[in-house]
């Protein structure tokens, strides 16, 4: 039951380290980004999570509820997700230009094609 | 009305950004962007006279009082630093043109000044904000550019240095997030100073120790610590000249005074149970960064690349000075924080110059460098021994403070390190004193001849100059950083 009710946190930690692991462990450029998105995402949902009040309603105004959700965490993880996407964006366009430098979106071939010249 | 000038230096260059984009031609950006960064380096100054006369300063964004809504907290370490960054990026962007021109394809020129812009406005943005999530977005609105930045470079290498450096800046941003957010599950408030007073009530809570450890980790990887400093020399060498001038004088100097503010004014770190083991922390680290990072300098074959490695070993001195742990430590990492700009700065705005000429920093073209260079190879000669801190400069300072802290803390084995660090400096900067002053030039000289185009020379010797000013007029960085170390540690006394 214990271990249930933290599902979420479970979740974020199961993600967290995923996303980690995409980012060491793969070559590919394309890849290590997916894999930092979802350990971006992970924090996301751990902000999300840590708002939401049991029992209370979404954080509107009004005069029939008493318990409202935290709507902080989600208005700063609004601003993280712009973050989120800026970073991939300007990854993503990083890799186009190394695509068209290299023809190579792999890190050990892109590594390999610099230790030649 | 006076307090609105807090957020002056942020908000310069964040409007100007924008604006410098809707300018045509690269050389109006060019001139635009100094401007801005001059008017922010003006406001810093005014700051720091404000913040030496009256205190802190408060501004609250929107008129939102202070818990609620986002504050601007400048005390005489944020003004410090805020004046650094804003004279370093006057500086360099005031120098870049000829560089810029250099480096950067025509038709991007004008949306690199928009980039400096950005990255500036990110910088002062984290050294004047008082909310902990503030900083984060600042931090990412500085980093974003700052890759984009890198990947100007000439050379392709400065791609995948950008997209390492992408990858371990965002996992480093995202840690600081964790870690953020974790001390607002706890105490549900996100401005510094509120913090500082819940955060103790929590007594030796786990999870608070959980949030430093992951904005730590955070933060020194943006502080490229030993070992967390794999995207530094990469970035550092393919980068444009110019950027490489900017961001070792700037970026790392903002991360490590993030790590000051959070260890000292958050989250206490000399009051806790964690404190000792964590400055033994600092303290092995730094002296491994200095070791490392000096022995890999003396044998780069490419001076840029020496130089970036060097930059390591100077961030290690500066978290020596953090872990001493003693306010006369912390007020000799600031010291060291401000000087060790002003050294970077100049040595690489004179490798820009060096650039230009012959094509490159490897040292294979630098020989009999300094008869054709004499003022560019004297400012960086200048550079180099206040790097090694011999007195006169402004290096003998921060060394001198950094061995009385640990002369204070009775660590004799330190001291000794720190001058063995010194002595390894030396070897590498006597590497390009004796290559380009004493070896005779090649037959066929590579490039054009003379000396650096008149601007970025200008530039290049005044921070030469400030070098040995400072090492003689040590009032500024001295009484400002005093006065900010012991703020630190008086504000967790109470």
């Amino acid at each position: 039951m214990d271990v249930l009710s933290y599902f979420n946190y479970w979740a974020v930690v199961v993600l967290m380290m995923l996303g980690f692991f995409i980012v060491i462990a793969r070559a590919n450029l394309v890849k290590k980004l997916i894999g930092l998105n979802i350990f971006q995402t992970s924090v996301f949902i751990l902000y999300i999570s840590a708002g939401k009040v049991i029992g209370g309603s979404a954080p509107i105004l009004s005069d029939d509820v008493t318990l409202y959700s935290n709507p902080l965490p989600h208005v700063l993880i609004l601003t993280a997700i712009v973050v989120g996407i800026a970073t991939t964006s300007v990854g993503l366009a990083l890799v186009i230009r190394i695509h068209a430098a290299y023809g190579s979106v792999n890190q050990n071939d892109i590594l390999k094609q610099d230790q030649q010249c | 009305m006076l307090s609105h000038i807090a957020l002056l230096p942020v908000l310069l260059p964040l409007i100007g950004a924008p604006a410098c984009a809707i300018l045509r031609r690269p050389v109006f950006a060019w001139g635009f962007a100094s401007s801005v960064a001059a008017l922010a380096f003006l406001s810093a100054a005014i700051l720091l006279k404000l913040t030496f006369e009256h205190g802190v300063i408060h501004y609250s964004l929107g008129g939102w009082a202070a818990p609620w809504g986002i504050e601007y907290r400048v005390d005489l370490l944020n003004a410090l630093v805020l004046l650094l960054v804003s004279g370093i990026a006057t500086t360099v962007l005031v120098a870049s043109r000829t560089s810029v021109w250099h480096d950067i394809a025509e038709n991007r020129r004008g949306l690199f000044y928009v980039a400096c812009l950005l990255c500036l406005a990110g910088m002062l943005g984290i050294a004047a904000t008082g909310d902990a999530f503030n900083l984060f977005v600042f931090l990412e609105i500085s980093s974003l550019s700052t890759y984009a930045l890198v990947a100007c470079g000439r050379d392709r290498r400065a791609l995948l240095a950008a997209f390492n450096y992408l990858v371990m800046g965002t996992i480093g941003a995202t840690f600081i997030l964790i870690g953020i957010g974790f001390v607002y599950m706890l105490t549900g408030t996100l401005n510094m100073t509120d913090l500082a007073q819940r955060l103790p009530g929590l007594g030796e809570s786990r999870t608070v120790f959980a949030a430093y450890a992951f904005i730590v980790v955070g933060v020194c990887l943006k502080l490229a610590l030993f070992p967390l400093h794999l995207w530094l020399p990469g970035a550092y060498t393919h980068a444009p000249a110019i950027v490489t001038a900017f961001l070792a004088a700037t970026s790392t100097k903002v991360a490590l005074y993030v790590l000051i503010r959070f260890s000292f004014s958050v989250f206490h770190l000399e009051s806790s149970r964690l404190a000792l083991s964590l400055e033994a922390v600092f303290i092995t680290l730094g002296i491994v960064a200095v070791f490392a990072g000096s022995l890999v300098a003396i044998f780069a074959d490419n001076l840029k690349r020496g130089l970036a490695w060097s930059s390591i070993a100077q961030v290690g001195y500066m978290t020596i000075g953090i872990g001493i742990g003693t306010a006369a430590g912390l007020q000799a990492s600031l010291i060291h924080l401000f000087n060790h700009a002003l050294m970077k700065g100049t040595l690489f705005l004179a490798l820009a110059a060096i650039a230009i000429q012959v094509g490159g920093n490897e040292f294979s073209k630098l020989r009999g460098i300094g008869r054709r260079m004499p003022w560019s190879c004297a400012a960086f000669t200048v550079a180099g021994i206040s790097l090694i801190g011999i007195p006169g400069t402004a290096g003998f300072v921060s060394k001198w403070y950094l061995v009385t802290a640990a002369l204070a803390g009775e660590q004799w084995f330190l001291v000794l390190l720190i001058v063995a660090g010194s002595l390894l400096t030396a070897v590498y900067i006597w590497r390009f004193v004796e290559i380009a002053w004493l070896d005779s030039a090649p037959e066929k000289a590579t490039g054009g001849d003379g000396e650096a185009p008149s601007v970025l020379l200008a530039a290049t010797l005044m921070l030469a100059l400030a070098n040995i000013y400072f090492g003689f007029d040590t009032r500024l960085q001295v009484s400002a950083s005093g006065g900010a170390a012991a703020a630190l540690l008086g504000e967790a006394a109470q």
